[in-house]
């Protein structure tokens, strides 16, 4: 049995392509029902995102089960297979498993290191569970790539500092103020990146939102996505005596807020910082305004120079990250190739004599310690008859199951569960 | 006095030692956590400061007991004291505030001027009684913790300086990262301030009181107590301006820079180079 993964993502699909393809997740659902079990496809499992649509399959016949799950797409989503092919790749075997611990540890990702990928792919293992297409061999694969999209998180800058503008300002306000919670933010004009920064802030507990816009109305109905304030636009230099965070997006030709107006207000604010971010072009901030003591101004290149940086931060950690994968790839094969009927029942005895012979020489040494040598090998022989008797059905159950063609897989799992003998690869 | 006991005891030397490896391995702890980013190198630097600051106690404690007045007869002594009460000031602050990297910029310090103890000349003063006054040990102990305090505030105030720096330039490198945010820095900053100035007032007045009952006048213009009065002025500068205007940032981080440039110029010019009655203790 081997793991086979097929599937296309934003590198080798263009959007119009994917978006085709691309499933909900009820669809999944109902997809993966069909899918498997069935004779070319032991065990499926599906992850749909905007960037990618992803097969991960356990089959006996690789080739076999790749041409089903491509005449599956095609069929399923209409597609002619010739328009498909194109953009399909397909692995098995270890490749299949480092592509998909790749996937999940955001190494494959549009942008690298993003965290809403692992939830996606524990969203589509959750599917495969309630579909029962996935088996012993994707449940295991599947619970280690978590754990290596946990470590990889854990012990690499993977998905440290902000690679998006709107979160870069969040993070400049950290490092200015400390504790967001209790800023005022004043949001001048209105704008993608502009609300986007906002909301942010929102979620690192800023209150008190200031909305101010040309036309009111506008004002108000920002202010309410917001759960902030309108204000007037003449009111802003009054405004800057208490906001803490001003982000300004507005399509003025001038500047909105001059170096004169900040000068002013830093004797009333008794010298608490101020920090701009001017997402505007052409610019609504003084840029003078940063050589005001206590004030600082970001304008869209500051931030997109702050972005790129990180970014080559991340795309170094990375090297770690592909690291991780690669001993994690080996750990699953070690596992897979031990997920036979002779090495379960070699580990399962092996694990057994440990135990009775840690057992034996502690009595011997203890309270059996005046025992001769002939009644210590009686001991000896006494302990080892108890466990072959013990022992004796479990092999047998191992060795009729193991060979039927169905469950077999199964039943090796939960063979090595109950009795963990896999304990020091998990 | 017998000069022999000036030279250290094998106790005292142990003592030493370990305060002074325990120093260093701190410091080499921190400088990790500072490079390295691992918080494992700061609580191992750190256990290993607090473990050198309870020997440090240890060797201030038996050089009492071996003489039998507050060990503070030389400059070496001096140089001492005021490494212990700068690392117990650290100590205090870092478990309120946790600024890690401090430790990288506390740590030097304390092991540099622990590392120069032993070489730095001693010489006996003969009258140790006053060493007794409990108005002197007062005195002594409030202005060397106040200025323990006045170090740290230094560092802090440095620490700002380079992450606005950092910010206004928008150059975010190395030191970017690992420095916390401006508010928590310049709120450290005043806290060992607003720490430092009452003690510091309160050891000033101490010395006023103590002169007045042995010399019988309260001021006698010794060039130390005029740096003293000086450095008490601009803490106190720092402390109303904060206080009453809302100074911070920038101006009140190299004020308190300034402050301790004056207050190392307190201790070298007033005691080192000109004489008074305060020069016997630090003489070469």
């Amino acid at each position: 049995m081997e793991i086979v993964l097929l599937g296309l993502n934003h590198q080798t699909a263009p959007v119009a392509v994917r978006e085709r393809v691309a499933f909900s997740a009820a669809q999944a659902e109902e997809a993966l029902g069909r899918i498997a079990p069935s004779a070319r496809v032991a065990e499926a499992l599906l992850i749909s995102t905007c960037n990618r649509v992803e097969f991960v399959c356990a089959a006996d016949d690789p080739e076999g089960c790749c041409s089903a799950i491509k005449d599956f797409l095609a069929g399923e989503k209409q597609v002619a297979p010739k328009d498909l092919s194109p953009h399909l790749y397909t692995y098995t075997g270890d490749d299949a498993v480092r592509h998909l611990f790749r996937v999940a540890a955001s190494l494959d990702s549009m942008i690298l290191g993003e965290p809403q990928i692992l939830g996606q792919v524990k969203q589509s293992y959750r599917l495969a569970v309630t579909a029962r297409s996935s088996g012993v061999l994707i449940s295991r694969l599947m619970h280690q790539a978590f754990a290596v999209a946990k470590k990889v998180r854990k012990e690499t800058g993977i998905g440290d500092h902000a690679v998006s503008v709107s979160y870069a300002a969040v993070e400049l306000a950290k490092k200015i103020f400390g504790e967001l919670a209790g800023k005022k933010v004043l949001l001048i004009g209105a704008g993608e990146m502009a609300e986007l920064a906002v909301e942010h802030l929102i979620a690192n507990q800023a209150s008190d939102v200031l909305v101010a816009n040309r036309t009111f109305e506008r004002a108000v109905d920002l202010a309410g996505a917001f759960s902030g304030t309108p204000v007037r636009f003449e009111e802003i230099p009054e405004l800057l005596k208490t906001a803490d965070i001003v982000i300004s997006s507005t399509g003025a030709p001038g500047l909105i807020v001059t170096r004169s107006d900040v000068k002013a207000v830093m004797r009333p604010r008794r010298n608490r910082p101020l920090f701009f971010i001017d997402i505007a072009v052409p610019r609504d901030i003084d840029p003078e305004i940063n050589r005001v003591e206590n004030a600082y101004v970001y304008d869209v290149d500051d931030l997109s120079g702050v972005v790129e940086k990180n970014l080559d931060e991340r795309r170094s950690e990375a090297v770690k990250a592909e690291r991780i994968v690669d001993t994690a790839v080996v750990r699953f094969r070690d596992w897979r190739l031990s997920l036979d009927v002779v090495p379960t029942i070699v580990a399962l005895r092996d694990k057994w004599e440990a135990m009775r012979r840690q057992e034996v020489e502690k009595s011997l040494a203890r309270a059996l310690k005046n025992l001769s040598e002939e009644e210590r090998q009686a001991v000896d022989r006494l302990t080892e008859a108890i466990m072959n008797k013990a022992l004796h059905d479990p092999v047998q159950f191992l060795k009729a199951e193991g060979h039927r063609a169905e469950r077999r897989l199964e039943n090796l799992g939960i063979a090595r569960d109950m009795f963990r003998l896999d304990e020091e690869q998990s | 006095m017998n000069p022999g006991s000036l030279h250290l005891t094998p106790l005292d030397s142990l003592l030493y030692l370990l305060a002074l490896s325990g120093y260093f391995t701190a410091w080499a702890g921190y400088t990790g956590y500072l490079i390295l980013h691992r918080d494992i190198y700061h609580r191992l630097g750190h256990a290993f400061f607090i473990a050198a600051l309870v020997f440090h106690s240890g060797l201030i404690v038996s050089r009492a007991a071996e003489t039998g007045v507050f060990p503070l007869q030389d400059l070496r002594d001096a140089v001492c004291f005021a490494a212990w009460a700068a690392a117990l000031v650290y100590v205090l602050f870092h478990a309120r505030y946790k600024l890690l990297v401090v430790g990288a910029l506390v740590g030097p310090v304390i092991f540099i001027s622990m590392a120069v103890y032993p070489f730095i000349a001693i010489r006996t003063y003969d009258h140790p009684d006053i060493l007794n006054s409990l108005w002197t040990i007062f005195h002594v102990l409030a202005i060397f913790l106040g200025n323990g305090a006045f170090v740290l505030a230094a560092a802090v105030g440095a620490a700002y300086l380079l992450q606005e720096r950092a910010i206004k330039s928008k150059r975010h490198g190395f030191l970017y990262r690992r420095l916390p945010s401006l508010d928590v820095l310049d709120r450290m900053g005043y806290a060992c301030v607003a720490f430092g100035f009452p003690l510091l007032t309160i050891g000033l007045a101490a010395g006023f009181v103590y002169a007045q009952r042995i010399w019988g006048h309260w001021w006698s213009w010794d060039p130390k107590e005029v740096w003293s009065a000086v450095t008490w002025f601009t803490y106190a500068a720092l402390l109303h301006e904060r206080v009453f205007v809302g100074w911070r940032g920038r101006k009140a981080a190299w004020l308190s820079i300034a402050g301790l440039a004056l207050a190392l110029a307190t201790f070298v010019f007033g005691s080192l180079l000109f004489s008074g009655h305060h020069g016997q203790f630090t003489r070469f």
